[in-house]
This record gives C-alpha cells, sequence and structure tokens, in this order.
C-alpha cells in the first residue's frame, strides 16, 4: 500500500471523454475521478457501457481515431498524459504504463515466435541490445512461469493455450519494468482455473516489483479478492469508490448494491441476488394441458455409458498415398453415466474441452452418439439418427436454451417469429391469429414486453434476447430442458433476473433442468444435484451442497479454490 | 532441423495436390474437343478439306474409337509433346505455341511487375492514411479499375499516346519495323538484348512492350490495390496491433513489422486469381497491339476452325496456371508458420 | 404495436409494404453512390428494353453517304464505316449486352447457391466431389475456358450465355457454401432443428435468407463482369455477327480506325460499356443495404 500522504502515483481529475459518430457527439466517461497510489491495486467494476475501459484507453492515449479527451487531467507521476506528445507517450507505453486485454491469443502477432514479440518490446525501450534480448527474453519467460523457456522461445502463439499465451502477454508488459500495470479484462474467456493462476501470477510479481496496477473487470467478486480499493462505475459515472470489505458489508449507492446483491456469493439464494423491489417472480403460469404421463419413479433422463468420438485425420489426396489406417480418434465424451430426476435441476460443470457441450448436444439429439444408451421417460432416443429426429413424436418435449444470444437467434426473424417457429412446425398451430396468441402467453410468462415481439434481435438487449430464447425454448411445453451457458454473456445484474425466471418456470411449467455451465456459483444457486466433468469423464457426482462444502476429488477441490471468493 | 523437414513435406504434399488439377484440366480439353456437335474429323480436317482427308484424319487421331481408348491415345500424344497439326499454319501446334510462348510471358511479367509495385503501395498507404487524397484515389482506382474493359483501355491509350500524342511507336508488335530480334536465350526481347548487349534492340522492345503492358497492368491493379487495402486495415484493426502500440513500439515498426506482414498473406492468396484475370486479359492485349504471343495466335486459329491449335491454347494456357497457382502455394506455405503443422 | 389477434389481415399487409417502401427510401437517401448507381441502373435498363423503340435512326441502317462522320448535332455519336448512326446502335446494344449478362448470372447463381448450400450443409462427399468441380473449373484461366467452351459447343449467343455461366459458378458455388458453414453451427438453426425443421426447410428459409446480403453484392459485381466477358469474346470475333448492335463487337470493329483518328466509333460502345459496368458494381452494395435488416431502422 501507498505511504499516506504521498502524491499518487496516478491521478484523473474530472476526466470527460467523447466520440465523435455519425449521430453527433456521444460523451462515453463523465467528469470520473480516481487515483492510483504507489503499490496499490485498483479495480474499475461496472458492467457493459460503464465506459471502464474507455478510461484506461484515455489514460494510455489510445483510443479509437475518433475519441478525445474533452476535459479533465490525468497526470502520471507529475507527468501531464493529456497533453504529452505521440513520440513522448510511446516511450512511457511500456516502459513506464504497460496495459494487458482479454482475448490473449488474439493478443499477440499470430506469425512470429513469443520470444520475438518480447525482444521488440525490450529493444525499444533499450533494456537490452539485440545481443542480450534473446536471453533476457528467456528470463521473462521463466519469470511467468512458462515450463521450458528455451524451446518456447521459438514458439508461435496457435501452439499455445489460452493461459499460456496471456502470460506471454503479461510478460511483454513487465518487460522494461514499468511503474504500472492496467489489465483490462484479463481473464474472460480463460477457465476458472487458469483465470486463478493468471491472477495469482500477476498480483504476486506486481507485489515483488512494488507496481501499481489497475484491474478492470465486471466480476465483483474478482475485484474485491484480488484489489485495495475498488471504484465503481456505471454509464460513464463513477457512483462510488472504497474498500471492498466496506463495499460489500454497507454499499452506499443503489447501483452498487444492485451489483453486490447480483453477484452470486455463499451463503445467498437466488431470490437474495435480485434487488429488493424485485422480489416477486415471473407471473403464474397458465397450466397446459399434458397428455404425456409422467411416471414420477423414472428419471426423466437416464444416460449410461455415453461415448462420443470423432477421427482424427481429414480424407484429402495426399493420404490416398499414404497406407495409413485412421486409428486415431479422439474421444471428447469418455463413457459417462448419470441421471436427471423428474423436477430436478442438475448442474454440469466443467472447464472448455471437458465434453460438457457434446454431451447436451447429444441429449438433444442434434448430434450422432457412437455408443451409450439415453432414456427420456424410459424411452431409449440414442438410436434415432440425428438427422431423423426433427419428425420424432418425443422432438418437443427436449429442449435447450442456448448460450450465445447473438448467434441463437435467426438475425432476420422477428422475437415474435422466432418464437412462433415451433408452435408452426409441431405445435399444431396453422393459423397467424393462434400463433400471436400463444406467443403473447409465452412473452408474459418470461417477462417479455408484448411491444417488443415484432423487434429483430439486433433491436433488443442482451437480456431481452435471452427472454425470447426461453420463450422459444418452452413453447413446445417441453419436460426437458438443457440450458447452455445461458447467461454467460450477460451482465451480472441481468443474470440475476434471469436464473430467477428459470427457476420459476421449472417450478410453474414442471421442467427438468440440465444446467452446464463452468461458473460454480452460479450452479450453486439453482441445482440440485452437481456433475463435475474433465476430459470426457464424469469426475464427481452427487448432491449439490455436499459436492461444493466437501468435495471428494482433487479436481473438484481445485475447481472450488479457482472460484473468487467475494468478503462475506 | 526437423522444421525442414516438415516444411518439404508440406511442400511436397501441395506438389501432388496440383496432380488432380492437371488431370481435370487434360479430361475437360480431351472432352471439348471431342464434344463438338458434328463430325470431330471434318474440323480437325478444316473447312477446306474433302471426304477422303477427312476419313484419313479420322483415322490418325483415333476418332472412329471408342472415347477411353481415344483418351488413352491422347494422353499418349501429350506424353510425346504432340499436340496436333495446326491447319492454318501447317506447323506442329507445340512448335507454334513454343515460339510465340514467351513473347505472352514477357508481357504478363512485364505487366504484373509494374501492377504489383504500384498497386501494394497504393493499398497500404491508402490503409495508413484513410480519408487522405490518396485513400480516395486508391477508392477510385479500385471502383474504375474493375470496370475498365482491357482492350477499350489499349485502344484509348493507343489513341493519346500514338495518334494524338505520338510519343508511343505504332501498336505494331514486338518490336520497330526495322529491327531484327536478339539472339534467342529466354526468348524475351527484354532479356536476350541486354545479354547480348544489343542497346538499340532493348531500347526498342522496351518503347513497344510499354503500351500493352501498362494496359494489362491497369486491369490487375485494381484487385491487388482493394485486397491489400482491405487486408492493410484489417491487420491494422487487429488486437495484436493494439498490444504493440501500448507496448509503445515506434510506428515503424507497428506498421511494417507487425501489420504490413500479417496483411501481405491474404494478399498473396489472391494473387492466384488475379493470374487467372491476367492470363484472359492478355489474350485481349495482344489482339489490341498485335502482338505475337499465344493469345492473338488462338484468336487467329478460332476464326480459322483450327480446333487442334484452341485445344492446344487451352491445354498450354492451363498448365501455365497450375504452375503458376502451385509457386504461389508453395511460397505461402513456405512464408506462413501456421502452415507447419498441418498437412 | 401487438397488433389484436382479431385485425384485418389486408391493414397487416399494407403496413408491410408502407414499412418496406419506407426502407428503400430510406438506403437510397442515404448514401448519394448508391442514388446514383439506381438512376443509371434505370437508364441502362430503360435503353435495353425501350431501345429500339425510342433512338432516332435505325440501327442497321446502312448510309453510303454518311460514312465516317464526326459527333454532329445530328449523329451525336458520329457514324460508323457503313454510315449507321453510332448512338442508335449504342442504345439497341444495351438489350443484347444485358440479355446475355443476366441470363448467364441467373444461370450461374440457381445452380451454384444449391450446389454450395448442400455442399456447405451436408459436406462429406458430396463437398468433395462439388470441391473437385470447383476446382477443375477454376484450374483454367476463366476467359480462356470460355474461349475453348465457344469453340467446342459452337459459335452463337446461347454457347456464350453458358460458357460464361460455367465460369462463373465456382464463386457461386464457394461463396454460399462459406456462408453455409458459418451458419450451420449457429444457435439459431440448432433451435430450427429443435423445433421440428426438415433439413430443407433449414437451409431454405433459415440459412439461404441470412446468406442473402453478401451475396447481393457478388451478383452485381458478377453482372458487370459477365457483361465485360460477353463483350470481350465478342471482340475477339466469338459469339456476336455484324451486323447486331452489340458493345463487343463495335469496339472491335472501331479498333481499326483509331490509328487513323477516328475515335468514335470505338469510344462511346467502350464508354457505354464501362458506365454499364460501373453501374452494377456500384449497385452492389445498395443492394446488400436493402436486403440486410441491420439496416432497417
Amino acid at each position: 500500500m501507498g505511504k499516506p500522504g504521498a502524491a499518487p502515483l496516478l491521478d484523473i481529475r474530472n476526466l470527460t471523454v467523447s466520440f465523435a459518430t455519425r449521430n453527433g457527439s456521444v460523451t462515453a466517461v463523465r467528469d470520473v475521478s480516481l487515483s492510483v497510489a504507489r503499490g496499490e491495486t485498483v479495480a474499475i467494476v461496472g458492467e457493459s457501457g460503464s465506459g471502464k475501459s474507455v478510461t484506461s484507453f484515455a489514460v494510455m492515449r489510445i483510443l479509437d481515431q475518433n475519441g478525445r479527451i474533452a476535459a479533465g487531467s490525468v497526470v502520471f507521476s507529475g507527468i501531464d498524459l493529456r497533453s504529452a506528445q505521440e513520440n513522448e507517450m510511446q516511450d512511457l507505453r511500456g516502459r513506464e504504463i504497460s496495459m494487458i486485454f482479454q482475448n490473449p491469443r488474439a493478443a499477440l502477432n499470430p506469425i512470429r515466435q513469443v520470444g520475438q514479440q518480447i525482444e521488440d518490446v525490450l529493444i525499444r525501450h533499450a533494456q537490452a541490445t539485440r545481443r542480450t534480448a534473446h536471453e533476457k527474453a528467456i528470463d521473462l519467460l521463466r519469470l511467468v512461469r512458462i515450463n521450458n523457456p528455451e524451446r518456447r522461445y521459438y514458439a508461435y502463439p496457435f501452439e499455445l493455450s489460452g493461459g499460456m499465451c496471456q502470460r506471454i502477454v503479461i510478460a511483454i508488459a513487465l518487460a522494461c519494468q514499468p511503474r504500472l500495470l492496467i489489465a483490462d479484462e484479463p481473464t474472460t474467456g480463460l477457465d476458472v482455473t487458469t483465470q486463478k493462476a493468471v491472477m495469482d501470477l500477476v498480483a504476486e510479481l506486481t507485489r515483488e516489483r512494488g507496481m501499481s496496477s489497475i484491474l478492470i473487470t465486471h466480476d465483483l467478486g474478482l475485484a474485491a479478492q484480488y484489489a485495495d480499493k475498488i471504484v465503481v462505475m456505471e454509464q460513464g459515472i463513477v457512483v462510488e469508490s472504497g474498500d471492498p470489505r466496506k463495499l460489500f458489508a454497507s454499499p452506499a449507492h443503489a447501483y452498487t448494491r444492485k451489483l453486490v446483491r447480483a453477484t452470486p456469493r455463499p451463503g445467498a439464494g437466488l431470490r437474495d441476488l435480485l434487488p429488493e423491489t424485485q422480489q416477486h417472480g415471473a407471473q403464474a403460469a397458465e397450466m397446459t394441458s399434458d397428455p404425456l404421463v409422467i411416471a414420477k419413479e423414472m428419471p426423466i433422463i437416464a444416460v449410461e455409458a455415453l461415448v462420443k468420438e470423432y477421427p482424427l485425420s481429414s480424407a484429402d489426396t495426399a493420404s490416398i498415398f499414404r497406407r495409413e489406417q485412421v486409428t486415431d480418434v479422439f474421444r471428447a465424451v469418455d463413457g459417462i453415466t448419470f441421471h436427471v430426476d423428474h423436477g430436478e435441476s442438475v448442474g454440469l460443470v466443467g472447464e472448455s474441452g471437458c465434453g460438457k457441450s457434446t454431451t447436451s448436444a447429444m441429449l438433444m439429439r442434434l448430434i450422432d452418439v457412437t455408443s451409450g444408451s439415453i432414456r427420456f421417460n424410459g424411452v431409449e432416443i440414442s438410436n434415432t439418427p440425428a438427422r431423423d429426429f426433427a419428425r420424432h413424436e418425443l422432438r418437443g418435449r427436449l429442449q435447450m436454451v442456448f448460450q450465445d444470444p447473438a448467434d441463437s437467434l435467426n438475425p432476420r426473424f422477428t422475437a415474435f417469429r422466432s418464437i412462433a417457429d415451433p408452435l408452426y412446425r409441431l405445435g399444431g398451430v396453422k393459423l397467424k391469429d393462434e400463433a400471436r396468441a400463444k406467443v403473447e402467453k409465452l412473452a408474459r410468462l418470461t417477462g417479455l414486453p408484448l411491444d417488443l415481439l415484432d423487434r429483430f434481435p439486433h433491436q433488443l438487449s442482451g437480456g431481452q434476447k435471452a427472454r425470447v430464447g426461453i420463450a422459444r425454448a418452452i413453447a413446445l411445453d417441453p419436460k426437458f430442458l438443457v440450458l447452455d451457458e445461458p447467461t454467460a454473456a450477460l451482465d451480472v445484474s441481468v443474470q440475476a433476473i434471469i436464473l430467477n425466471l428459470l427457476a420459476d418456470l421449472k417450478r410453474e411449467l414442471g421442467m427438468s433442468y440440465l444446467f452446464v455451465s463452468h461458473d460454480l456459483n452460479v450452479v450453486r444457486l439453482l441445482c440440485d444435484r452437481v456433475i463435475i466433468m474433465k476430459s470426457g469423464r464424469i469426475v464427481e457426482q452427487g448432491d449439490a451442497r455436499s459436492v461444493m462444502e466437501n468435495p471428494q476429488a482433487a479436481y473438484t477441490r481445485e475447481l472450488l479454490a479457482a472460484v473468487p471468493h467475494p468478503p462475506v | 532441423m526437423a522444421f525442414a523437414v516438415t516444411k518439404l513435406r508440406i511442400v511436397a504434399s501441395r506438389v501432388l495436390q496440383a496432380a488432380p488439377a492437371i488431370a481435370g484440366v487434360i479430361i475437360v480439353t480431351f472432352l471439348l474437343t471431342r464434344a463438338l456437335p458434328g463430325d470431330p474429323a471434318a474440323f480437325f480436317a478444316g473447312p477446306a478439306a474433302d471426304a477422303n482427308s477427312i476419313a484419313e484424319i479420322r483415322k490418325t487421331l483415333g476418332l472412329d474409337k471408342s472415347l477411353p481408348e481415344q483418351f488413352f491415345i491422347y494422353i499418349g500424344q501429350l506424353m510425346r509433346g504432340d499436340l496436333g497439326q495446326s491447319i492454318s499454319t501447317g506447323r506442329p501446334v507445340i512448335d507454334e505455341i513454343a515460339a510465340r510462348l514467351p513473347a505472352s510471358l514477357e508481357l504478363t511479367l512485364v505487366a504484373l511487375i509494374l501492377s504489383v509495385s504500384i498497386a501494394i503501395p497504393l493499398g497500404v498507404l491508402a490503409a495508413t492514411r484513410p480519408g487522405a487524397w490518396i485513400d480516395h484515389l486508391c477508392r477510385i482506382v479500385t471502383t474504375a479499375g474493375v470496370s475498365l474493359p482491357t482492350f477499350f483501355t489499349g485502344l484509348v491509350l493507343v489513341y493519346v499516346f500514338y495518334f494524338l500524342l505520338g510519343i508511343a511507336p505504332a501498336p505494331m508488335g514486338r518490336l520497330d519495323i526495322i529491327a531484327l530480334p536478339p539472339p534467342r536465350i529466354t526468348g524475351f526481347f527484354l532479356i536476350d538484348s541486354l545479354v547480348a548487349g544489343e542497346l538499340e534492340t532493348f531500347r526498342s522492345a522496351l518503347v513497344q512492350i510499354i503500351l500493352p503492358a501498362l494496359t494489362l497492368a491497369l486491369f490487375t491493379l485494381a484487385p491487388i490495390a482493394r485486397m491489400t487495402r482491405g487486408s492493410m486495415l484489417q491487420a491494422l484493426g487487429s488486437d495484436f496491433i493494439r498490444t504493440v502500440k501500448a507496448a509503445g513500439l515506434s510506428r515503424r515498426m507497428v506498421l511494417g513489422t507487425y501489420a504490413f506482414r500479417n496483411a501481405l498473406l491474404p494478399v498473396i492468396t489472391t494473387l492466384g486469381m488475379v493470374f487467372s484475370f491476367a492470363l484472359g486479359a492478355n489474350v485481349l492485349v495482344e489482339k489490341v497491339f498485335a502482338w505475337p504471343g499465344i493469345g492473338s495466335y488462338a484468336i487467329e486459329a478460332l476464326i480459322a476452325s483450327d480446333y487442334a491449335a484452341v485445344q492446344g491454347f487451352v491445354l498450354t494456357m492451363a498448365i501455365l496456371f497450375v504452375t503458376l497457382n502451385l509457386m504461389v502455394d508453395v511460397f505461402y506455405t513456405l512464408v506462413d508458420p501456421r502452415l507447419s503443422n498441418k498437412e | 404495436m401487438a397488433m389484436a389477434p382479431d385485425a384485418p389481415v389486408q391493414a397487416e399487409v399494407f403496413a408491410a409494404r408502407a414499412r418496406f417502401i419506407r426502407h428503400i427510401r430510406h438506403v437510397l437517401t442515404s448514401n448519394p453512390v448508391t442514388l446514383l448507381a439506381a438512376i443509371l441502373a434505370f437508364l441502362i435498363l430503360t435503353a435495353a428494353v425501350f431501345g429500339p423503340l425510342i433512338v432516332p435512326y435505325n440501327p442497321l441502317e446502312t448510309n453510303a453517304a454518311m460514312q465516317l462522320k464526326p459527333p454532329s448535332a445530328t449523329h451525336w455519336f458520329g457514324t460508323d464505316q457503313l454510315g449507321r448512326d453510332v448512338f442508335s446502335r449504342v442504345i439497341v446494344a444495351a438489350r443484347l449486352d444485358l440479355a446475355i449478362a443476366l441470363a448467364a448470372v441467373a444461370m450461374s447463381f440457381t445452380v451454384g447457391a444449391i450446389m454450395g448450400l448442400v455442399s456447405g450443409y451436408y459436406g462429406g462427399w458430396t463437398d468433395v466431389i462439388i470441391g473437385r468441380l470447383c476446382d477443375t473449373i477454376m484450374a483454367f484461366p476463366l476467359f480462356v475456358l470460355a474461349m475453348g467452351i465457344v469453340a467446342a459447343l459452337g459459335n452463337t449467343i446461347e454457347n456464350i450465355v453458358y460458357a460464361t455461366a460455367i465460369i462463373n459458378l465456382p464463386f457461386y458455388i464457394r461463396m454460399v457454401r462459406a456462408e453455409t458453414m458459418v451458419r450451420r453451427e449457429a444457435g439459431f438453426v440448432q433451435a430450427a432443428r429443435l423445433s421440428g425443421n426438415p433439413d430443407w426447410r433449414i437451409l431454405a428459409v433459415q440459412i439461404f435468407p441470412n446468406a442473402l446480403p453478401p451475396m447481393m453484392v457478388q451478383v452485381s459485381l458478377n453482372l458487370g463482369w459477365a457483361i465485360l466477358n460477353a463483350a470481350g469474346l465478342s471482340f475477339i470475333g466469338l459469339g456476336v455477327r455484324p451486323p447486331d448492335p452489340e458493345w463487343g463487337i463495335m469496339v472491335a470493329e472501331g479498333a481499326n480506325f483509331i490509328v487513323s483518328g477516328e475515335w468514335w466509333l470505338a469510344f462511346f460502345p467502350g464508354l457505354a460499356l464501362m458506365l454499364a459496368v460501373f453501374t452494377f458494381n456500384l449497385l452492389g452494395d445498395g443492394l446488400r443495404d436493402i436486403v440486410d435488416p441491420r439496416m432497417r431502422t
């Protein structure tokens, strides 16, 4: 922590940033003041559109061409950054102030060796000569915990994992020993265990070198864990700032309260995520008559020894000349067995590549099964090929809510058309009037305002698109719903509302859920049981509370330890 | 080094992958001439033939045999370098083509070099200075360039520079009337005359090739400039450029080592398509400027219904094109490190 | 506004049509270049459709007394070596060039789109075979292949159309295939399968309409290219026979007179050709904006 009374390293006062757009001037950041002391870690937290990234881009003076600092001052160690010349800024960037971004693989030059990319920065800021740069680059690789640094020097980004790429980016940023590091959503898109490793590394290195850092994130829990001070931004202005513990214990501003409440944390139930004024759930459902008799003693979904294999080598002309047999296969799902009982909500948790998406695609009969069995209410469904399942009588009973709202809705269909499609195809609806009535009922159920039904996806917000996706999924009165990371792309406050909606719908419409996610905090809230997957296998499964509080498998323990814990 | 061996394997597999293309070309050229409506033998014998010579031709070319048999005969002929007899000149087609090919190649190569050396800097400058006059110039060149008919541009250039301004020579071929061609080494007049030290011949050849090369260059300029500009813009907007800007790298490093090298890769892949257009436009330019290449030979052959010559022309152009594409492909494979692991 | 379930269907149809017209007007006015292209396209189409009815002279009528006269008040584009009015011939030629190009592009587009959709969606052997077909066509410099096809099939206008259509095919196949493959894995396509849509319906209703906007640009560019191609083939003597007026053959005939200074015979048809291609290139962007719902306010 900085010495009390000492001048801050970075002092931003009344910063206003505006962009010149076709529709006139847009103010992205208004009258923002914050300071970072020497050795301090400050987190800027906000949802999309809060202006948190724009603020840091303004500090580094790397705004887009149409952006400018309209008012205010930015002073770094006595230097006025706002009026500095571009060549002065170029000297400062990388040597005094560094920045790391999200999406690490894209942040590296794909056709240049990673070691060389580190060297470029060293040489530019005269931290090494051409002869000494190679050694120094390898030292830096070692510093960021890359194994085999001498060989990895020659690697290209496409050969490295996301976590390793982020380490390289950190190495580049720290190469010249800057005094301030700005990290803009550095862990978005990374697995939760990788996320912890990267954040721990950054925290350790900054502490060792007495560096200050700014952590920009939408995750309040993450901010609380790693920052000394949190600054909360909403729509371009700072609403509150202070010590993380105090912020969580007694948030002053209404928006902070909403964010704190919406952050999943131990001890908080689903309803506790919602703002105090919105405690009631979705409107009461009008029960539709259900001709399918649900046998309550049988699980609604029973999976046994499910396997999915993909062949590895692709056929091409050259392979005709090679006499190899195609024996190489990749087992995406390697023999899993589990079940979902009637009315249950089961969480399927794992990191990227564990096979959870492949499993849900097989359950939905979108892809074929290599071997194993899937029974829905006792009826075997894995033997019908995926391309014929659209005509199966049970098609309407198994539905899915997709992850990315942007690509799960046809850009040319209005919300009405998207929701009505299953009704036209399998719901026996022929006339537009009939469809309209049913769609409006579904819209009311999912809390979608009726006047939005004639809008196109690009005219809807993330939360509204999510509701359209849910309305479409429940249109045929399914009994089993797979929710594939339905809130991953949403702001945390919207996430709270959607999760509550999903819980209410399950209860009122009598559905069962398989909730696929990488986010253990969210699974904890919504699910009765949880299944942990890794590398195509089930590592552990059981009652949600017992697995979370008393994990048996080492991997589960690792996952739980990696989840950021907000101060309770 | 293991790295070099892997690269060699990939180059070899790329060469192998060109084999089906060549096979396809041979099959198509075979079918084209056998699919003629009417009696193929009559076509090959020529319009002046009588019933006896048609029957003779039929036997010589094996046109009375079944189609698969004919195909094998055709392959055999190709292996021996036998492309048939040219009716209009009376000489073997292969000789005619071999004699005229260097003229076409020289024209195309000079045009491409001219084109690339203007288009790539134009595209790069337009991308790095958006909104400036050079950006507008690039856009105009690109949009207008793809709309210009090659033969029209050629004629306009001849009218302006020869008829009006008098600074260009008459469009009468590769050399002016009094000059003699230099001793043949490569067949390229520009190179051969320099090697032989005949500077007057060099000057004459240069002056004659400027207008046709310029016409062809204008045609290929547009797609290359457009691709370069687009590719450079995309590279400049990438995340990794943001990283190096934030690391304070100099503008020269950012634009040159990071942006430009990445931008060039997609441009290289479009070169294949540009070659296709260039070889086609070559035919038109040769007609306008009376350039004695295989294009004008083919045009004469078409009018004279000299089918063996047309077939030989199409085959030659196609093989030339496949070879050019292969070279571009191999070059790209060697240059892009991401392709070293894929087979 | 939400429509009450019992509102008359007619009112809904009128409202939709009015929205569409407003949308087109918005697109045309927001970009002056699109407006210019639209006006030019309209003029060219008028020339093509009504040409023979509105031209001052009979395009085929020769007049030995008026040979090789430069542009004047009576003959705006001058006269050619047979005394025919160049202006009339240029206007009437629009019909032939446009007809050839439109027919060729329509053929390529239809066949290519179907092959591309099937190839991109199903993959496997279909994809390999169609890919090989594309590779074979593209192994030839395209203009050369067109020459070969016309030589083989016969020197007629129909064969010019077929040849142009064939060499255009790989562009459409590859483009539609790429667009299909991108959308094949999208969430809304999966959702459509979950909703009980059969494959053909997904291709026709979900994937193809979304692939349409980028294709519109390509269709327009291709139209320009097809006109250039047809003119090029007739320039070297294939397809069109004298005395039919067609821009390419007119330039070819006029080329003989350039060196002696009679520039107008070749210049005006060449200019018309250039304008037509230029118009279709510009139109491509405008078409895409109309079809892309993201442009709708």
